[in-house]
């Protein structure tokens, strides 16, 4: 009886989470700027990231999407002649503020890169690499059990099982780009960046990266950069549009595909520039 | 006709050749037919051909007619006695070579009547400034005349030869050139050829310094067993006293071995952990402006001759850690003036800037993505060079320290100056003890009889060094080359 109620209790909380999970805010951008050195490659950009969902952002080359992506992780402290203006917060808290430790912050927020770029280490060592970092299993057990879920969450487990020992480079592209999002699970971060995942990918390895990213939308964040029209519709639920340094529109990713407040998005996905 | 001149107007054949063929590609090509290749290639095949088999046959005439002559002033000479007044017979045709080279220096009037001892043809040649050894015999004079004169006939039908050789290759080429004619791959195939040539050099040169070292070798084993050598544990190679043999000399080697072994070990230990941290501050710390002050700085010091870094020990170092020590133990100095350890930590600075050169190219190789995905993790920058980095480049990082112990192991300046000659066997570090290359100046310099096993015995040291650096670069390459596209 006791444990019925706690069930349903559980469950009635679960339910309220998930249908306040639309408007719950992870991370937020206010007025982000980037320069490089003179440049100003970012302009005032004033973006929302909502729980539990995907956001895409999307725009023609040298947009400035992923040096927003990049912000968001603070990456770009690692160019020399970055700098960042505004403020981004990640639960309410700055990112950029003095006490935040940027390590601690990466492993809040994960992120996978455009090339596949597993460590020329074994497949097992690739996905504990993160995990022994934070010193997160403090026996074999654990981190063996770490392993095999951040390969199974990321849809790779059956494939590589069998040769946990044998070097990650020796996947496939699209192995080792499921391997890559396998590692960045790993230290069970709260966002996922993804800056373009699928663009080395042949179509079939991109359809199960896909598959993959809506799987790991109920437990993750994610934010997803991507030249595909097709890929921003298919695995997103809020999708941003750069043009130029600027953000253009940002909205519901089917009000985006079908009924876009601005002509400049009009035309990109329509096929008319980019 | 002297090979400079034949050489010159080879080349100016060429030349024209070259114009003419340009000239010629250049004129047929009145835009009906697409030419194969452009003007200049004809003219650089015409030119080529005119060239290069009349050099050919330059060079192997040259070789040719100074063997024949040799063979020539050898069969006049008189038969060799007892009483000869000349010690040997390669002394007597270079006697009769080097008199023939002054005659030529004579005008035509003095080598009418020139005169038949050689006690009145010094003074005529001393005077034109040719100095001769006194032992030049009476009988060298007139074969010494009689082989200027086949020289020049000699010299004489060679460059004609070689002068028609040149015209007719230049001929040939130009008589080719057609429209369709395909001087550009000929061009094309003789560069590749030259290409390889070049290459071969180099493998030539080892497998010539090889082979020279071993038949001296073998001669010094003949006179000391392989096992004594490889295998003693005492170097006394004494003096080759005439007529002795001098075989009652002590070689070991293995003294000498590892003192070279220590000596580069323990510039290893300064070299490695030093180079390789300012490789990775350099590669992944250092901001552009520090870094181009830095590196700079650092090459430079790679190229400081080593018998400066010889002195700086001997004369700097070397007394200092003597009175560190005496005033450590308050007594008497326990580091000698002269020790491995001093010979090492100088080496060891000098190999430093050559690690942190060669890893720093290893480091900045590893692919951005790298660093990307570790920091993406939330690693920090040491941890991202520790776990990731390091090990990504460590193949390359041994292969540089492979090299790097090659150079420790040749080094002779700071080791002479620094260590010392005495060929000890110990174990202190604080003691004189000596290499491989300081023993091979040692006994090659001064003035010892060749044949005797006191030189000989450089050969044999010259080639266990040839062998020891030759296997540390085949396992460094094999290590780099094996894991080098891991990352990739």
């Amino acid at each position: 009886m006791n444990i019925m109620t706690e069930q349903s209790l559980e469950n009635a909380v679960g339910d309220k989470m998930n249908a306040k999970s639309n408007e719950v805010i992870k991370m937020r951008g206010d007025k982000v700027g980037v320069f490089y050195g003179e440049k100003q490659a970012l302009f005032d950009v004033n973006l929302d990231v909502r729980l539990n969902q995907v956001t895409a952002l999307i725009g023609p080359s040298g947009c400035g999407k992923s040096t927003f992506l990049r912000c968001l992780n603070r990456m770009n402290d690692t160019i020399d002649s970055a700098r960042v203006t505004g403020k981004i917060t990640l639960d309410e808290e700055d990112i950029y503020d003095k006490n935040i430790d940027v390590v601690e912050l990466r492993a809040r927020v994960g992120m996978v890169f455009q090339k596949p770029n597993p460590f020329p280490k074994s497949i097992y060592e690739n996905v504990a690499y993160g995990p022994r970092i934070h010193g997160l299993a403090k026996r074999k057990a654990d981190m063996d059990q770490i392993v095999e879920s951040s390969l199974k969450k990321a849809a790779i487990w059956n494939e590589v099982k069998d040769r946990l020992q044998e070097p990650g480079t020796g996947l496939s592209g699209g192995q080792q780009q499921r391997l890559c999002i396998a590692r960045a699970i790993a230290v069970s971060p709260e966002v996922i960046l993804m800056d373009e995942p699928c663009s080395a990918l042949d179509p079939i390895a991109t359809a199960r990266v896909e598959e993959l990213i809506d799987e790991l939308r109920q437990n993750y964040t994610i934010v997803i950069v991507t030249h595909s029209m097709q890929q921003a519709a298919r695995v997103s639920q809020r999708t941003a549009m750069f043009h130029l340094g600027y953000l253009v529109e940002e909205g519901a990713t089917d009000k985006m595909f079908t009924t876009p407040d601005d002509k400049r998005t009009q035309d990109y996905i329509t096929g008319r520039f980019g | 006709m002297s090979s400079l001149l034949v050489l010159a107007i080879v080349v100016a054949i060429g030349l024209v050749a070259f114009f003419i063929g340009r000239q010629r590609a250049a004129a047929q090509d009145n835009g009906k037919v697409k030419p194969h290749s452009r003007a200049h290639y004809h003219g650089w095949w015409a030119f080529l051909l005119a060239v290069l088999p009349a050099l050919l046959l330059l060079a192997v005439w040259a070789v040719g007619s100074s063997v024949y002559l040799d063979r020539n002033i050898h069969a006049a000479l008189p038969e060799r006695t007892v009483n000869s007044k000349v010690a040997s017979e390669a002394l007597d045709v270079s006697l009769v070579k080097s008199l023939a080279r002054g005659l030529r220096k004579l005008d035509a009037g003095t080598l009418a009547a020139l005169p038949a001892s050689f006690a009145e043809l010094q003074p005529l040649l001393a005077a034109k400034g040719v100095a001769l050894a006194s032992d030049t015999q009476d009988y060298m004079i007139p074969i010494a005349v009689e082989a200027n004169k086949v020289q020049d006939r000699l010299g004489l039908f060679g460059a004609v030869v070689i002068l028609a050789l040149s015209i007719a290759g230049a001929f040939y080429a130009l008589r080719q050139i057609a429209p369709r004619s395909r001087a550009r791959n000929n061009v094309e195939r003789l560069m590749l050829w030259g290409l390889l040539a070049a290459s071969t050099i180099a493998i030539l040169t080892t497998v010539g310094i090889v082979l020279s070292m071993l038949f001296q070798t073998i001669t010094f084993f003949e006179s000391v067993s392989p096992m004594n050598f490889f295998f003693g544990t005492v170097w006394d190679p004494r003096f080759a006293a005439a007529g002795s043999g001098g075989s009652q000399g002590q070689f070991g080697l293995i003294p000498l071995l590892a003192g070279t072994l220590y000596i580069a070990a323990v510039a290893l230990l300064v070299a490695v952990p030093v180079g390789l941290m300012s490789a990775v501050y350099m590669a992944e710390y250092a901001t552009p402006r520090v870094r181009s002050v830095v590196k700079p700085a650092l090459e430079l010091l790679a190229g400081i001759p080593t018998i400066v870094y010889g002195i700086f020990a001997v004369v700097t170092l070397g007394p200092f850690l003597r009175d560190l020590s005496a005033a450590l133990t308050g007594g008497s100095p326990f580091i000698q003036g002269q020790s491995i350890f001093t010979a090492g930590l100088v080496m060891g600075v000098m190999l430093i800037p050559v690690v942190s050169s060669l890893s720093d190219d290893i480091i900045t190789a590893v692919p951005r993505a790298m660093r990307d995905g570790s920091l993406g993790l939330g690693a920090t920058r040491s941890e991202t060079i520790k776990r990731v980095i390091l090990p990504a480049a460590l193949p390359g990082i041994v292969g540089a320290i492979l090299l790097t112990a090659s150079r420790a192991i040749g080094e002779t300046m700071i080791v002479v100056l620094a260590a010392g000659v005495a060929a000890n066997l110990t174990i202190n570090p604080f003691e004189a003890m000596t290499t491989i290359t300081v023993k091979i100046v040692n006994q090659l310099t001064g003035d010892l009889e060749f044949n005797s096993p006191q030189t000989l015995v450089a050969f044999a040291l010259g080639l266990t060094l040839f062998a020891l650096t030759l296997v540390m670069n085949i396992v460094a390459l094999y290590i780099v080359r094996k894991y080098r596209e891991q990352y990739e």
